[in-house]
């Protein structure tokens, strides 16, 4: 556990410069209403992340979640132009529900039809998609055709913090309680360490395999529902491209592509991380045109960073054990 | 006599085209060692599966405590009692100790509750205790050695209050000490009426440990009775089928002139100060226990590993190599210790593998020669005894010791001047081990240096013309082949060898 803790330490520091060195440029960015407004910004990210990683904990990958956000906020937000009297947590629980769908044909088609995760969900993200398209007809559901309750879900206030912040964190506790206190998360390690050893002590891999899916869909669907109503307005390309960096997010903290590792608070400050430089790229009057290429190279960077560092460490574990 | 705890009735496995086991009977009582023993592919693992509710079996019946019992899945197995130690893979590197014993059946604090770690780590630390072991519970098993790897799948065993414990091929990496102390693990299961499924490869340690013995071949029982009214010879002979030439068919060869010099090579905290001289037509011998950093020493000549001091000479010329395709056109080979995961290619065909190294010399120009190719692969893989119905085969669809062949005749077609060869007959039967042994003194006759790298001591013994004998990174002292015996060589390798991995306190006993 003492390399993992330095992984994430590092991390820590890197955000730490990353700070120190927007607020040289831009002093304005060091402010406790400005680290609101970026952890508001991000709340959508940390959950998907999340959702994210666990697939990725099995070794897998989901392509669709952009999808899946976009189709389930896209149905949300038609229901409510159309029947605005739908009560908002009858919505909230549909929304999960269709996310929790459509990640559950994910999981069926991985665990059961053993079609690897990146084949799987590189075919349903464009399926999704296309479903988005024909459910919205190509057309918007733009704010003033949201009621009030939908739209301002998000932002309700309590004792300052937004609604939106709280539940992204509740879903952040809830997740490091299943991947540490129950047996189906340990398990959901095991299966991304060691598939041969997995099997050899009882694990159900399919479940497990089917459940990380499912899971993660339903995420998705909780996320759409809060996009569209944070962003108002539910588009048919909303979320394009969220895929990839939910993916980089899990990887700069840590998280490895080959499943099996990965912890919850590097994943956390993984998605600051991105979030971060996603918020203070404009304040420091980056080129519009520049800021992709910055993002990524920076995210390069800080793999790679992190990566020689815990190489390191582990290295000298490796030295204290041998001699 | 205790009653027999399992009984297995004429089970038999088919896969498609093969009988991996007919109609096996197998019994085994409380307080047991059983030996399990039979050659590569004989269809131990494949029982040893159906134990374990991996396999299924085609036919047959299980009896636990004289009642029929079915594993459809390793769950119904555990709960059963059974448990297995597996050869290796069978952990998760990332994850801790504690994480690794209690996989699978993770101790909540209520039926309904969360996980209760502190409870985990106190059992663990407990049965560490029982296994005389003392290690920092939390450390991913990654970080582990080999042996301290196994103690932690015995404990493993252990916290499932195992009744039958299945052991395959405990001692394969394990050094002297460390199997001395697994012997006494084993012996104190024993005493608690816990019955061991013992598999080995090696007939000393049979006979040392076990009681009873099955022998199988070619997925039939060959033979099963006590070990004292038996003999190794008589034991080898149903393993084998035939009387096996001799174990080291070692011819003297012509000693040339000095091929590989290696001078004062070092790498911090791996070893130091490696020096030594690899003449034409020698077998030279390094032995050493685990972890004294043989095969390291290897793969730094081979340019695997990054050289941080010293110089390497090859035919007299000082050679800087840097990786491993540098090494090969300066005549070196290096057949590495992990073959399955190293060595071969399992997608590809037999003589795809044995030609792969040397594909641009025998081609027309960007073609492949494929008459030249079927012939080379029919001289090695006949050479070396490949069991196979045509060399076409996937290698995928051959036994465990026969894809170990495939990559031995894969790094002699490339007819290196310098072989070095990482613990050749490793978890391999003795049919193949002899085999192995006899390409070895043939290679050597025909003038190539060879240097054989193992743990096994007869077999360096047997089979070296001088022996290099290293202890925690540093070379301890060498012998002649007249003068190394047992007592000088063990002396040796382990010097004053303190084990602070494994906290072995022997005179806890």
């Amino acid at each position: 556990m003492n390399f993992i803790k330095r992984r994430e330490f590092t991390l820590f520091i890197l955000i730490i410069i990353l700070i120190l060195l927007i607020t040289l440029r831009a002093p304005r960015f060091f402010t406790f209403s400005n680290f609101k407004d970026i952890l508001d910004d991000t709340a959508i990210l940390f959950m998907v992340t999340f959702a994210q990683m666990l697939v990725i904990l099995t070794a897998g990958i989901d392509l669709s979640v952009a999808s899946n956000i976009a189709f389930s906020g896209m149905s949300v937000a038609l229901l409510n132009q159309h029947h605005p009297e739908v009560p908002i947590f009858v919505i909230l629980l549909l929304s999960i529900m269709i996310g929790f769908i459509f990640g559950s044909f994910n999981g069926l088609l991985v665990a059961y039809g053993n079609i690897p995760p990146i084949i799987t969900t590189l075919g349903t993200m464009s399926i999704y998609r296309g479903l988005v398209f024909v459910l919205s007809k190509g057309t918007w559901v733009s704010a003033h055709e949201m009621t009030d309750s939908f739209r301002y879900f998000p932002r309700v206030n309590i004792l300052g913090i937004s609604l939106l912040l709280i539940i992204s964190f509740m879903v952040i506790i809830i997740f490091y309680i299943f991947l540490y206190y129950t047996r189906t998360g340990r398990e959901i390690y095991g299966v991304g360490g060691n598939i041969t050893a997995a099997q050899y002590v009882g694990i159900n891999l399919k479940k497990i395999k089917y459940l990380v899916f499912a899971l993660c869909g339903g995420i998705c669907g909780l996320s759409g529902f809060l996009w569209v109503a944070r962003y108002a307005s539910a588009q048919s390309d909303s979320a394009i491209g969220f895929e990839l960096q939910t993916v980089a997010a899990c990887v700069i903290g840590g998280a490895s592509i080959t499943g099996g590792s990965g912890s919850v608070p590097g994943v956390f400050l993984g998605a600051l991380f991105l979030g971060i430089i996603k918020n203070a790229l404009p304040v420091i009057q980056v080129s519009p045109f520049w800021q992709m290429f910055i993002q990524g190279f920076i995210i390069i960077v800080a793999v790679i960073i992190n990566t020689l560092m815990s190489q390191r460490s582990q290295q000298l574990i490796m030295k204290k054990r041998e001699l | 006599m205790q009653e027999e705890i399992l009984v297995l009735k004429k089970i038999s496995k088919y896969f498609p085209g093969i009988k991996a086991l007919d109609e096996v009977d197998f019994k085994i009582r409380a307080g047991e060692v059983h030996a399990l023993v039979g050659e590569n592919g004989a269809g131990k693992s494949t029982l040893v599966k159906i134990l374990t509710g991996i396999y299924q079996p085609t036919l047959g019946s299980i009896y636990l405590n004289n009642k029929p019992i079915t594993f459809p899945s390793p769950l119904y197995s555990q709960k059963a009692g059974i448990s297995a130690i597996h050869q290796e893979a069978a952990m998760f590197p990332e994850l801790s100790v504690v994480e690794n014993i209690f996989m699978g059946h993770h101790i909540k604090r209520s039926e309904k509750g969360l996980l209760d770690w502190a409870k985990m780590k106190k059992e663990t630390k407990e049965l560490l205790d029982r296994l005389e072991m003392d290690i920092d519970v939390d450390i991913p098993v990654k970080n582990l050695s080999v042996a301290q790897r196994h103690m932690v799948e015995i404990a493993k065993a252990l916290s499932m209050e195992a009744r039958i414990v299945i052991m395959d091929e405990p001692t394969s990496a394990l050094t002297l000490k460390e199997v001395e102390y697994l012997y006494r693990i084993i012996r104190k299961l024993r005493a608690q009426g816990r019955a061991i499924i013992f598999i080995s490869h090696k007939f000393e340690e049979v006979f040392e440990i076990a009681e009873h013995y099955t022998v199988l071949r070619d997925g039939r029982l060959i033979g099963e009775g006590e070990i004292k009214e038996t003999s190794p010879e008589e034991i080898i002979k149903m393993v084998a089928g035939r009387t096996l030439d001799k174990m080291f068919p070692k011819v003297e060869a012509k000693r040339g002139q000095i091929v590989l010099k290696v001078e004062g090579l070092s790498k911090s905290g791996v070893f130091k100060d490696i020096s030594f001289e690899l003449h034409e037509g020698e077998v030279l011998g390094f032995f050493g226990l685990v972890g004294a950093g043989r095969s390291e020493v290897m793969q730094t000549i081979f340019g695997i590993e990054a050289k941080e001091e010293g110089k390497i000479y090859i035919n007299g010329k000082e050679v800087d190599i840097r990786n491993p395709h540098m090494a090969m056109t300066q005549g070196l080979a290096y057949i590495p210790e992990d073959r399955q995961l190293q060595g071969a290619i399992l997608d590809m065909t037999i003589q795809d593998n044995i030609t792969l190294p040397i594909i641009d010399k025998i081609g027309r120009f960007v073609f492949l020669n494929q008459p030249k190719e079927w012939e080379i692969t029919e001289k090695y893989a006949k050479d070396i005894d490949i069991k196979a119905s045509t060399w076409k085969q996937l290698v995928l669809s051959l036994s465990g010791g026969n894809q170990q062949k495939v990559v031995l005749a894969k790094w002699l077609a490339t007819v290196p001047q310098i072989l070095i060869m990482d613990e050749p007959t490793k978890g391999i039967d003795v049919g193949t081990k002899v085999a192995v042994h006899k390409i070895m003194s043939e290679l050597a006759n025909k003038g190539i240096a060879i240097i054989l790298v193992s743990s096994e001591l007869p077999e360096i013994m047997g089979m070296s013309d001088r022996i290099i004998v290293m202890h925690e990174g540093i070379i301890t002292n060498s012998f002649d082949k007249e003068e190394a015996n047992t007592e000088k060589i063990i002396k040796a390798a382990t010097g004053s060898y303190q084990n602070n991995n494994l906290n072995i306190a022997s005179n806890k006993e």
